[in-house]
């Protein structure tokens, strides 16, 4: 166990060491990383006034109102962009690593690779939109009249990391495929494609094959659905937050078997 | 296609060979444009289903903004269509790293315009992601063929095809004007993505813009955005029609001059910040 505590301590360091080293290189430049932060806001304000436009012509989509699908909105909102602020710069660059043959070099350090690749980068920027989501999510709780007790704020937090783990798994999974083909650069955008559907409600998509694909193959209908509903104090039954971890669990053991199967088809690009 | 054209030809001759040199190159991303075609067909599925929820909980045959379910789906595929039609791909990023690189230093030493450049390669790139987008926007509109209204009128024929031809020159204009702040800024890539929310929003990608309302939705007939995809697909429902039709066109045709001459002038304000980086 102590053993165990020291890997995790060595871990926790490199990564504070990465953190601080791409806070360093973002400072260099200010502007840009502000007008960033702007950027994200507008997007996050566009999907807003797609919803309100929406509801000035209906009271409720699929048993959802307007401010349980502003609640849903501002869920999606915090867990994408805490995936952004972790994970989406250094997923898409691993198809450069393996095209350059950088990652040779981090193949030879005595570190988890996998690790490695996973938080090279830190967007610090995308916290401050994760942070906007939040508080879309508190003002839709309070015009919902919804207070959440502790133990929920908690089972709350349990969900996204659930959901947050499951588009890293994904998205890691579909950029594995770089190691056969340099154009996988398009698949992993084309996942960033599919991240819109989850911020609209599950229940507004028909029982059939879409729904199903993307509830239990990709679960991109699960991701956000499940924390909003447990907030929104909507949870029918355990099954939902149930499902979510246990999709949570399979992609991630998915994304690894698939990235040891490739890495024993690396062939390095490099001398 | 053949190109051995003397330079006697004309000034023509040397932009068609830009364009087929254009075709030959974006060919090679032909799998990445299908993916890219295929992948967009999910969210827009997506949106689809939304409306029809939204339909569901109302009278059968009951309108919002005027517009039925069958006309709000058909809404939604044309601008898909015009889209894949008019949408820049890689031009913007393109003309950034022409800039940044130095690579634009050439056009100024050779008998080339760099904007008719630019509009020669961003035609190619549109015919052949056209081309392979059809593939799987020809089996989804098949799919939804239940929902698709017919054009409104036969002079649709005519007149939607101009619209849309006018919507690409827009559409290339304002990319191409935006990506030219690269002579100004160090990374323009934030200037791109906030110009793309507006017109995402404004152009009527998101949603028709007359189930907004009223005094909003003639507001934004002021900007070049609706001309891009809202109003040809109004025209194509019959929804843009009489004064409306005709006033519609000048705008169209008047925001396509003023782009171009805005983008001419910047241009010629951007080559005298240039200094070419690495020659």
């Amino acid at each position: 166990m102590p053993h165990r505590m020291s890997t995790l301590r060595r871990y926790l360091g490199i990564h504070a060491a990465l953190m601080r080293y791409s806070l360093i290189h973002e400072m260099q430049f200010k502007v840009n990383f502000l007008l960033w932060i702007v950027v994200e806001a507008l997007w996050f304000g566009l999907q807003l006034a797609f919803m309100g436009v929406l509801y000035g012509h209906t009271d409720q989509i699929a048993g959802w109102t307007r401010w349980e699908v502003v609640l849903l909105v501002g869920c999606n909102q915090f867990i994408q962009q805490l995936f952004h602020t972790f994970f989406v710069t250094n997923l898409s660059n691993l198809s450069e690593l393996i095209r350059k043959g950088t990652l040779d070099l981090l193949l030879l350090q005595p570190v988890n690779t996998r690790f490695l690749i996973s938080v090279k980068k830190f967007e610090i920027g995308n916290i401050a939109n994760a942070l906007m989501g939040l508080a879309v999510v508190a003002y839709a709780l309070a015009q919902l009249d919804r207070v959440p007790t502790p133990a929920q704020w908690v089972g709350f937090a349990v969900v996204c990391l659930a959901g947050l783990s499951v588009h890293y798994s994904l998205m890691f999974l579909l950029a594995c495929i770089s190691f056969w083909t340099v154009r996988a650069q398009g698949i992993v955008w084309g996942y960033y494609n599919l991240f819109n559907i989850a911020r609209l409600p599950a229940e507004a998509f028909p029982k059939g094959v879409y729904r199903a694909v993307f509830t239990w193959v990709l679960p991109m209908l699960l991701v956000s659905n499940v924390p909003a509903k447990l907030l929104a104090q909507r949870l029918a039954s355990p099954w939902d937050w149930v499902s979510l971890l246990a999709m949570a669990v399979a992609c991630f053991v998915a994304s690894e078997l698939f990235w040891r199967f490739s890495l024993r088809h690396y062939t390095s690009a490099s001398a | 296609m053949s190109h051995s054209v003397p330079a006697a030809s004309g000034p023509w001759a040397k932009y068609a060979h830009v364009v087929s040199m254009g075709i030959q190159n974006t060919l090679v991303y032909r799998a990445n444009f299908l993916f890219r075609a295929a992948f967009g067909l999910v969210p827009l599925t997506a949106t689809l289903f939304l409306w029809e929820a939204i339909y569901s909980g109302r009278p059968a045959g009951s309108a919002i903004g005027a517009y039925t379910l069958g006309q709000m789906v058909s809404y939604y595929l044309l601008v898909t269509v015009i889209d894949a039609i008019t949408a820049v791909a890689e031009d913007d990023w393109q003309i950034a790293a022409d800039i940044k690189d130095g690579a634009v230093s050439q056009f100024l030493l050779k008998p080339l315009d760099y904007l008719a450049y630019r509009l020669c390669l961003y035609l190619s790139g549109r015919v052949v992601y056209t081309g392979v987008a059809l593939i799987p926007v020809a089996l989804f509109l098949f799919f939804q063929r239940g929902h698709l209204v017919g054009p409104s009128d036969p002079w649709c024929w005519v007149l939607v095809p101009i619209s849309v031809f006018l919507a690409g020159l827009l559409q290339f204009l304002i990319a191409y004007t935006v990506a030219l702040l690269s002579f100004w800024v160090l990374d323009v890539s934030t200037f791109i993505f906030i110009q793309f929310a507006f017109e995402y929003l404004a152009s009527g990608h998101l949603f028709p813009l007359d189930i907004l309302p009223d005094a909003l939705h003639r507001l934004l007939l002021w900007s070049p955005y609706p001309y891009l995809l809202h109003f040809p697909a109004g025209v194509y429902l019959g929804r843009i029609r009489g004064d409306d039709l005709w006033r519609g066109f000048c705008m169209q045709a008047a925001w396509v001059v003023a782009a171009f001459l805005i983008a001419r002038f910047t241009w010629s304000r951007g080559l005298r910040q240039y200094t070419a980086v690495g020659g």
